[in-house]
């Protein structure tokens, strides 16, 4: 099973690499989010980094969005989803193979982000704590980003139904994320905001679980 | 049988329509005006007899989606996938009428249209763009089968969503003031008040059932049409003499 699981983030990886295509694309889109928020809020707040958390949580769902559409659009445009379904994989190994996959990408954008968000804005970005907030909120974004790319692919709108279907769904985790991100902001220790992590934690058990068992529904032929 | 059945959901909708009758004369001329109220405010706070069971239906309705996605799933069958369907259509115009009364009420009362951090208010306005996107969904997929996968797959995992971001929305709010009617610290429950709101709250359901009934009754009638037409075009393509 988990070297199954490997095999499929291997070859998203490979894939990736080739073109870096959506790497790319995720990068610049969420330094252009940056820049526009920068610029859109400039002139109303009177300290930009009081919305910090926000802005930074948008750039990475937004970018990780744009990841996430691709995933699949990908799979489904060469006619690979049919071998993947095809190989003697089990359903849940090509779940958790994409998702991984996705984690990895978003992840490495908002690596490469958070640095320019530093630079940029001057907040005390590096904690443990803080990466740990952010790899549970990206993870659960990726967890029920991966059933819903998989979702939006079969249907005639595609790159649009993604975000309608997924917003409204990872409402609580945004809200969970920006609270703890704008609590470590402010120098609040992560034991005083248990019960936020607590939800964090929660969405990412539920909602991998549920998105482990409908997969198989989804990408069914 | 069948004129037997098209009777009985005949009566059912006479029933419903006199309950409904019945439910506005109580909400508006029977239960007493709000005590503890003056002007516009206690005049609005007659809404919350249809406010409160539209909320009821809606979150009833959105309920017995995600019990006949799971069925669905579980067992096929197309009438799972037309109950849930039928349901989120019902669903979505109470949570409309939800927040629509809603801000009405809440203007004169709050001086407020909306406020987010109630998590009434926020769980509301996210379920109604959660089965906004079902309906959407649903138009964007041709294939049927998978139409009814996919649907009960958003079925199921919007429905989940719901306690969690009612509980998200409750610790990030600060303190709220959504009136609690009756129960304890309740704010001016009278007898006929409370008879009124049963009445209504039991009229409410009895219109989401008459019409989850006829929506159901309006897929099969609508499959049943489909199948016939193309049984029609069979035999006529058989004895159309060719050219």
């Amino acid at each position: 099973m988990v070297h199954k699981i490997i095999a499929i983030v291997h070859k998203d990886i490979i894939a990736e690499l080739r073109t870096k295509e959506m790497f790319s694309s995720m990068f610049v889109f969420a330094l252009l989010v940056i820049v526009i928020f920068n610029f859109a809020f400039e002139l109303r707040v009177a300290n930009v980094k009081q919305v910090a958390p926000g802005m930074l949580w948008v750039t990475f769902t937004f970018a990780g969005m744009l990841g996430l559409n691709r995933s699949f659009i990908l799979e489904k445009d060469r006619g690979c989803l049919e071998g993947l379904l095809l190989a003697p994989v089990d359903r849940s190994a090509i779940y958790f193979g994409k998702m991984l996959g996705n984690l990895i990408f978003m992840s490495v954008v908002e690596a490469i982000v958070l640095p320019i968000f530093w630079v940029l804005f001057n907040p005390p970005l590096f904690s443990p704590a803080l990466a740990l907030v952010i790899l549970l909120g990206t993870l659960g974004f990726a967890g029920v980003g991966t059933l819903f790319s998989a979702i939006a692919v079969h249907t005639r709108a595609r790159e649009v139904m993604l975000p309608i279907l997924l917003f409204p769904v990872v409402l609580p985790l945004m809200i969970a994320a920006v609270k703890l991100t704008g609590g470590l902001l402010d120098g609040q220790p992560l034991a005083e905001m248990h019960n936020w992590l607590n939800l964090l934690v929660g969405f990412d058990m539920v909602f991998l679980t549920v998105s482990y068992m409908t997969f198989d529904y989804v990408v069914e032929e | 049988m069948k004129a037997r059945s098209f009777m009985a959901t005949n009566v059912l909708n006479g029933i419903t329509a006199l309950a409904m009758l019945v439910a506005l004369y109580l909400a508006l001329v029977y239960a007493p005006p709000a005590a503890n109220l003056v002007g516009a405010a206690q005049i609005a706070q007659r809404i919350f007899y249809f406010h409160v069971p539209s909320a009821w239906v809606g979150f009833l309705a959105f309920f017995v989606t995600f019990v006949a996605s799971i069925a669905y799933l579980w067992q096929g069958g197309r009438q799972w996938d037309i109950l849930a369907l039928s349901s989120v259509e019902i669903g979505l115009v109470f949570t409309t009428m939800v927040v629509t009364t809603g801000p009405l009420w809440a203007r004169p009362t709050w001086g407020v249209w909306w406020v987010w951090s109630d998590p009434k208010l926020s769980t509301v306005a996210i379920l109604w763009l959660i089965y906004f996107a079902y309906l959407m969904l649903r138009n964007t997929v041709e294939d049927e089968a998978r139409r009814a996968r996919l649907a009960a797959v958003l079925g199921i995992v919007g429905f989940l969503d719901v306690p969690i971001v009612f509980g998200a929305v409750r610790w990030w709010g600060q303190s709220v003031a959504h009136p609690i009617v009756f129960g304890t610290g309740g704010l001016s429950g009278s007898p006929r008040m409370l008879t009124a709101f049963l009445f209504c709250l039991g009229a409410f359901t009895l219109v989401y059932v008459t019409l989850l009934v006829q929506r159901v009754r309006l897929e099969g009638m609508r499959h049943e049409v489909e199948r016939l037409r193309s049984q029609v075009t069979d035999h006529v393509s058989r004895f159309t003499p060719r050219i």
